[in-house]
């Protein structure tokens, strides 16, 4: 058990190192993200009927592009000298890579989702103390890298990876991003947390089922 | 230890009718290999030829359509990580990560591979491969031959006891060749198990205590280094490929 934890928590930090000396993914992935909520709040006149409408929408727009850039890149850098190799010939069971792949991916859109949503809440007219709109975020995007994280493995192979991501990931989150909105569109409306309950919960199902399959079928995506 | 977890073979590598193929392209069919403890063992083939599928297959990181490796009487598809930590790869490809320092290099793949005394063990191998003043500098400000080194560096962080070298000298030039042999004879003489795929005749019957030709994915020629005419072996190549080197 101490060497699978000690093999995420190497290839976490590798990948954290990294991105802090390149900041390439977080500089676009926020910058583009910043982009999407702002130009929306334009769109829709912010306290207005339609804004309240649409604003959880909006929010996870904003989160699912900047996930897709995000991800994009999770197993790119590891084709750049054949790295994935290197990782793959280490003595750790093949999820443990994936692991600590998805606690990169993981950690890096929760920070800039720490970013976003404020600016959000702010634009929008909405208060700042949301406790709901944090679990519902944190669940939600655990489960939309657990999927994105497989397939980038998957696509990093691929010619035209940049597309073939989101064209292979999207329709399988499609779940977990109506939960997601829905859950948001009752906290914003400041509903109870049994309001949101049965969305939650299919968030929460959402998240066991598909980790435990990409634990599972990992090898297979990565192996020849 | 072998498959069944009991006392040590003295083959270091055993491949049994070892075959892969990508759809119809059948890139390696019925390979029967062994190699002994502490032997080196060098492939040569033309391009297309199956080396490094055969070195992808012994070290893991593909599946053979059919038959099995023994990696120290250890079947490599029943226990891959122990297998894994047995072996050091050194391919045309370095592993590394150009954004990371030499030492965060080898600090990663330490930590990988569960290496003790940490520290100390990347000053002893960056030393070895005559990279130490550079330990703190970005691997991708390195030359190609000085990442080579460093690539090395990182496949005996952990003291394998089996070492694959999968055209380790491709895309260097002569000068770098030549330290990189240099760097390399330590590591691969002594009690070291060294399987090691190259176009370059001379250098690999040098390195050679038993030599295997493939061809379309075919062993066509094996012999023992002290077999072989130095002098005729370029023939003996031509005549097993059908090619010029």
């Amino acid at each position: 058990m101490r060497e699978i934890f000690s093999g995420i928590f190497a290839i976490f930090g590798k990948d954290l190192l990294c991105e802090l000396r390149t900041k390439e993914v977080a500089t676009s992935v926020l910058v583009f993200a910043l982009l999407v909520v702002v130009i929306f709040n334009f769109a829709f006149e912010s306290g207005g009927d339609t804004a309240g409408l649409v604003a959880p929408g909006i929010l996870w727009v904003a989160f699912i592009f900047a996930g897709v850039l995000g991800l994009n890149r999770t197993f790119a850098t590891e084709k750049e000298n054949s790295s994935l190799e290197g990782l793959m010939l280490c003595p750790v069971e093949r999820y443990v890579i994936y692991l600590g792949k998805l606690a990169g991916s993981f950690t890096f859109m929760l920070v800039v989702e720490v970013i976003i949503t404020p600016v959000f809440l702010v634009l929008f007219n909405l208060p700042l103390f949301l406790p709901g709109l944090v679990l519902v975020i944190v669940l939600a995007t655990l489960g939309f890298t657990s999927v994105g994280t497989l397939f980038s493995a998957l696509s990093a192979n691929t010619k035209a990876r940049d597309i073939m991501l989101p064209i292979l990931f999207l329709p399988i989150v499609v779940p977990v991003l109506i939960a997601a909105v829905k859950a948001t569109e009752v906290v914003l409306d400041g509903g109870t947390w049994g309001d949101m309950a049965t969305w939650l919960q299919i968030i929460i199902a959402f998240d066991v089922i598909f980790l435990v399959i990409s634990v599972l079928v990992f090898e297979f995506v990565v192996e020849e | 230890m072998n498959e069944n977890g009991g006392p040590s073979t003295e083959w270091a590598i055993e491949a049994r009718g070892l075959a892969k193929s990508f759809g119809n392209v059948r890139a390696l069919e019925g390979i029967d290999l062994a190699v002994k403890r502490g032997d080196r063992l060098t492939v040569f083939g033309p391009n297309g030829a199956g080396k490094t599928t055969l070195i992808k297959l012994l070290s893991t990181l593909s599946r053979p359509s059919a038959g099995k490796v023994l990696l120290e009487g250890l079947d490599i598809r029943k226990a891959p990580e122990r297998s894994r930590s047995r072996l050091g790869v050194v391919s045309h490809s370095t592993f590394l990560y150009s954004n990371l320092t030499v030492s965060e290099n080898l600090r990663f793949y330490g930590r990988m591979y569960g290496v003790t005394n940490l520290e100390q063990r990347i000053r002893d191998v960056i030393s070895q491969v005559q990279l130490l003043p550079r330990l703190q500098d970005r691997v991708g400000t390195l030359s190609r031959g000085m990442q080579q080194r460093v690539a090395i560096a990182r496949a005996v962080l952990h003291d394998p006891p089996v070492m694959l070298l999968d055209e380790p000298e491709t895309g260097l030039d002569p000068h770098a060749v030549s330290i990189m042999r240099d760097v390399l004879e330590p590591f691969t003489s002594g009690e070291r198990t060294v399987v090691m795929t190259t176009h370059n005749l001379e250098r690999g019957l040098e390195l050679a205590d038993r030599v295997v030709i493939l061809h379309k994915g075919r062993l066509v020629y094996q012999a023992s280094r002290k077999e072989i005419d130095a002098a005729s072996f370029r023939e003996t190549y031509h005549r097993c490929t059908g090619a010029g080197t």
